[in-house]
């Protein structure tokens, strides 16, 4: 038994959400029509293909491809324009690419609720076109508020 | 016949064929580019340089594959089969005809974004791998300018989803067969959406006016700057992949696919296809190169509010006139 309120409290939701309504026959596996999974079985022959066609050029040119008996320690070196390389790489970079990917993260979420809402625009009605309209809203404010915050610049 | 059987020999088809149109894609976008800028483009090797695509890849086999000293080796080698396979998979749900698609897949169009969005891992698993600096220059501005333009990309294409209410392209293109192409039936709405959708598709490409990942008079050649050989040709080869598939893809989400008069659909697809990578071709061959911050600003000022208004504009569309 958990003794602190909050975790005795999370048990108490977790114990109500098992018994809740949940319509059983939606998670019943032997609802679940199993031949939406044999529409996958052709796309993932083709994503194996592709892999292999990718992987089959590469060793290709290992093996038809010239090779020095020797390799000449330049020709190891980084391309810096003819200079030599100074230091590595792998270095920190600029944050306004951080800026970037947040942006996206919250642009990118809103697309999870986005397409299971266009599929059901027409059985849904009214209520969902509002509610989404609602939605888009608060995200154009969050939008108003990255481009008067400046996130948006690229300084 | 034998699901398993079925499934790989229209696998083996379509990648075959769309491999070869690749490499004469490359011919004819060499004889274009030759035209635009008053030359003649390759002419020696065979009649009017019909065979350059093979000796292209044949010079590549040949060519001496170097692996930095500093680089990492493993990841080095990873990324071009990698990125050649995301593009080529990406065309397995796209329907050529009736009949002649690989796999109908009844979440099609997020598979092809869910594909084509993995495209940024490649490039810059094989830049960080580079150790090199043009190299990761490069593709930091790829994968910011790929996840930025994801996001209208995603938008647009929503509202073909939205309007067909599937999101199986060979539904998609049914629903238009039945109810007139989406680029012209919400008049404005599909114009709109599919104008956002091929920029953006073509800025996830990173191709010209949106090369700036690559810029060469600044970037040497961006991240495949370290590459040679047939890895490099990988790369080359996934982006011209990859351009087909969004001009086929673009052609059965708003041009109705197989859909029109007199011929069998596959000429007709074929024709869409054809005329929409013809036009980015255009586009590549007279337009002048973005800066990074004017790209940006495209993408978030422009493309992200225009495409929530088109969604929204869609959604209303489909309540007002179709009464759902």
């Amino acid at each position: 038994m958990p003794t602190h309120p909050v975790l005795a409290q999370s048990a108490l939701a977790q114990s109500a959400l098992a018994q809740s309504a949940l319509d059983p026959s939606v998670l019943d596996p032997s609802v679940l029509d199993p031949s939406v999974l044999d529409a996958w079985i052709p796309a993932i022959i083709f994503m194996a293909l592709s892999l292999g066609v990718g992987l089959s050029m590469v060793i290709g040119a290992r093996i038809l491809g010239v090779r020095s008996r020797e390799m000449p320690a330049t020709r190891g070196l980084t391309y810096e324009s003819g200079e030599e390389p100074q230091g590595v790489a792998w270095i920190r970079f600029h944050p306004r690419y951080y800026v970037v990917a947040l942006v996206f993260v919250l642009f990118d979420v809103e697309a999870a609720f986005v397409l299971p809402w266009a599929l059901n625009v027409r059985s849904l009605g009214l209520f969902a076109i509002v509610e989404m309209f609602v939605f888009l809203l608060v995200l154009l404010l969050g939008w108003a508020y990255a481009v008067r915050k400046g996130a948006l610049e690229w300084q | 016949m034998n699901p398993w059987l079925h499934a790989s020999l229209y696998a083996v088809v379509v990648v075959t064929v769309l491999m070869t149109c690749t490499a004469w894609a490359t011919w004819i976008e060499r004889k274009f580019a030759g035209r635009v800028q008053s030359r003649l483009g390759p002419t020696r090797v065979g009649f009017v340089g019909l065979l350059q695509p093979i000796a292209d890849a044949l010079k590549l086999l040949q060519k001496e594959d170097i692996v930095p000293a500093a680089a990492d080796r493993i990841l080095f080698n990873l990324a071009p089969p990698l990125t050649v396979a995301l593009a080529l998979a990406t065309a397995a749900v796209i329907p050529f005809s009736p009949g002649l698609l690989a796999s109908d897949l009844d979440v099609g169009v997020l598979y092809v974004l869910a594909v084509s969005g993995l495209m940024v891992f490649p490039v810059w698993i094989g830049a960080w791998a580079s150790n090199n600096k043009y190299a990761l220059l490069g593709a930091m501005r790829a994968v910011a300018q790929a996840i930025s333009y994801e996001v209208p990309l995603l938008l647009a294409t929503t509202i073909p989803i939205l309007l067909a209410d599937t999101m199986s392209v060979s539904g998609i293109v049914e629903y238009q067969r039945d109810h007139g192409w989406f680029i012209g039936r919400p008049f404005g709405i599909g114009l709109a959406a599919f104008a956002i959708f091929f920029v953006a598709s073509m800025a996830e490409n990173n191709r010209i006016p949106f090369d700036t990942p690559e810029a060469e008079s600044e970037l040497v050649s961006g991240p495949t700057t370290e590459y040679t050989g047939m890895k490099f040709g990988l790369f080359y080869m996934a982006e011209y992949v990859h351009s087909i598939v969004v001009a086929a893809l673009g052609a059965a989400l708003f041009f109705g696919g197989w859909d029109g008069p007199g011929a069998p659909g596959l000429h007709w697809m074929v024709l869409k296809t054809v005329v929409l990578w013809t036009i980015t071709l255009g586009l590549r061959w007279t337009l002048l190169r973005f800066r990074t911050d004017q790209m940006m600003n495209l993408c978030w000022r422009f493309l992200v509010p225009a495409s929530l208004v088109v969604l929204m504009a869609a959604a209303l569309w489909v309540h007002l006139v179709e009464g759902a």
